[in-house]
């Protein structure tokens, strides 16, 4: 089993493309935020934000409850539009995408959710195969590509397992193995810590830094102070009432 | 395809009860269509073959002498629509009565003098004519001085032949009413499906499904309930059909006017592709909304 610690560092190449390596070596920012608010109602969930997120960056969202750090990343994955502002990701301009390009920037981004978000009738298998069908890839490929992603999260021997049956750290793994699964240039991981045991939580940490290690920008948004400080050359954005009211870099 | 071809049929065994009830919906729908169809088809048979051996009886007024005979079939003939003409004296006629009356012929002995008129029985040389050239080819040959009534069964056969059409259009309202329920199960089926699984829908979505990815499995799901329900309701009709004739042959065949036959091949081809395409508008409907987003 390769999940976790010092075996992270034998991450097979299938996590990284090279494309996503060129955008680390020229350090171009591949998603750019220029005043972004959010609005419900007259109540603005994120307001006025502008940053740059370099590829190949590795950066916390932090905050308190209802910050807007979530809403912050949905805007990112288009599952909310900006109601103000521009949002730019990989070159994508957000607020001028069509409907039928929104499955092409999702392909750049595997996110990882707070919930897990598993189908519950699919096997794990199925679960993570799904990012390679959606993009029509064949299936000799899949099932190659699937086995070594389980493989490296520790879950191949779940692989005909149901998410219901398995524990919440195994969910998470299986969550983690589909956003990577399609080798996605960014990575958003939405709380994915959140409700894991200490052990659990520094396992994905540990393999998200293994990915980013290969070339990938990581966003994840979380609360876990001790998870952000433990970890060495990221990025820190802190949000307060949906205002962006600091940075740090953790050397 | 093969892909989207597993999954429909996956998500068909794994919503068995829901598919299940859509395609015995589609399937009596089905059955109702086409036995309206059936119905039609053999009737328009029998008309068919009515007005191929159509017959029209020329009654001859007092008027009327043997002599006159030869001239007024020539002029009978000349008409486009007559064929064969059969001149009955009505001494034949009454000859005739009494070999139908038999044994209560006893008191047509008793008649002073035959009160029968001499008959011209005239066949159509055309075949298949329609029923407005039966009507104006009767009353021409009516106007004939000599001819006093002329019968082709008018009064039966026209209202037959409202009544038929009267069959016609209900067999249309209820075929529509019932293209229209299945339809609208078949939507609402699909709908059901959307909603049971709208987390896993929302979840490809994430994971950057297309529309096409998501919706295709629908269609092709659509289009194999449309499919199996039209042939189970067409394997109902045969059924019920070879048993209802099974059972005319047995007790009534001597009664019987003409065969009743099953519907054509084409007929199978028409109800099973039209109820394809129900269950693929059924889809439709549905899925033009959930696409909105």
């Amino acid at each position: 089993m390769l999940w976790g610690g010092d075996r992270a560092r034998a991450a097979p190449d299938l996590l990284l493309n090279t494309y996503a390596k060129d955008e680390m070596e020229t350090r171009d920012p591949i998603i750019r935020l220029f005043n972004v608010s959010k609005r419900y109602g007259k109540h603005y969930a994120v307001k006025d934000i502008t940053i740059d997120v370099d590829a190949g960056e590795f950066i916390f969202v932090t905050g308190s409850s209802g910050a807007g750090k979530s809403t912050l990343m949905k805007m990112i994955y288009l599952a909310e539009r900006a109601s103000q502002g521009q949002i730019i990701v990989d070159g994508m301009n957000l607020d001028r995408i069509s409907h039928a390009r929104i499955p092409y920037l999702r392909r750049n981004i595997g996110v990882i959710f707070q919930d897990f978000k598993l189908i519950p009738n699919k096997t794990v298998y199925g679960n993570v195969a799904l990012v390679l069908e959606a993009a029509g890839e064949r299936s000799a490929m899949i099932r190659r590509r699937v086995m070594q992603v389980l493989e490296t999260t520790g879950m191949a021997d779940k692989v005909n397992a149901f998410p219901p049956s398995l524990s919440g750290g195994e969910q998470q793994r299986v969550a983690v193995a589909r956003a990577v699964v399609g080798n996605p240039k960014i990575i958003l991981a939405d709380e994915p810590t959140g409700s894991l045991d200490s052990e659990s939580a520094q396992s994905v940490l540990d393999f998200l830094m293994q990915y980013h290690d290969k070339g990938a920008t990581v966003l994840i948004v979380s609360h876990n102070m001790q998870l952000i400080s433990s970890t060495v050359r990221a990025r820190s954005i802190s949000l307060a009432d949906g205002t962006l009211v600091g940075t740090a870099t953790m050397l | 395809m093969f892909h989207y071809f597993k999954r429909a049929v996956l998500d068909i065994l794994s919503n068995r009860f829901l598919n299940v009830i859509t395609i015995v919906t589609i399937a009596l729908s089905i059955l109702v269509v086409s036995t309206f169809v059936l119905f039609f088809e053999n009737t328009s048979r029998v008309i068919d073959s009515w007005n191929q051996g159509f017959r029209l009886v020329a009654y001859l007024g007092e008027s009327f002498t043997p002599s006159m005979l030869p001239k007024l079939t020539a002029k009978i003939q000349a008409m486009a629509e007559a064929g064969e003409i059969r001149f009955i004296p009505k001494e034949e006629g009454l000859a005739l009565l009494k070999q139908e009356m038999k044994n209560r012929s006893a008191f047509l002995e008793t008649l002073e003098e035959n009160p029968l008129p001499h008959v011209l029985e005239i066949r159509m040389k055309r075949t298949g004519l329609e029923w407005d050239e039966i009507t104006a080819f009767a009353k021409t040959v009516e106007q004939l001085p000599q001819v006093t009534d002329v019968e082709y069964g008018q009064q039966w056969l026209g209202r037959f032949l409202s009544l038929f059409n009267l069959f016609r259009v209900t067999g249309y309202a209820m075929s529509s009413l019932f293209f229209l329920i299945a339809l609208f199960i078949t939507a609402n089926t699909v709908r059901l499906a959307l909603y049971s699984r709208r987390q896993e829908v929302e979840i490809m979505r994430l994971v950057g499904a297309t529309d096409r990815f998501i919706i295709t499995p629908f269609y092709i799901q659509g289009l194999i309930q449309g499919t199996l329900g039209g042939i189970v309701g067409l394997s109902i009709l045969l059924i019920i059909f070879l048993v209802i004739s099974l059972n005319l042959q047995e007790s009534a065949a001597s009664y019987m006017l003409f065969d009743i036959q099953f519907l054509s091949v084409k007929y199978w081809v028409i109800i099973i592709f039209g109820s394809a395409f129900l269950g693929w508008l059924g889809c439709y409907l549905s899925l033009k909304q959930f696409i909105k987003y």
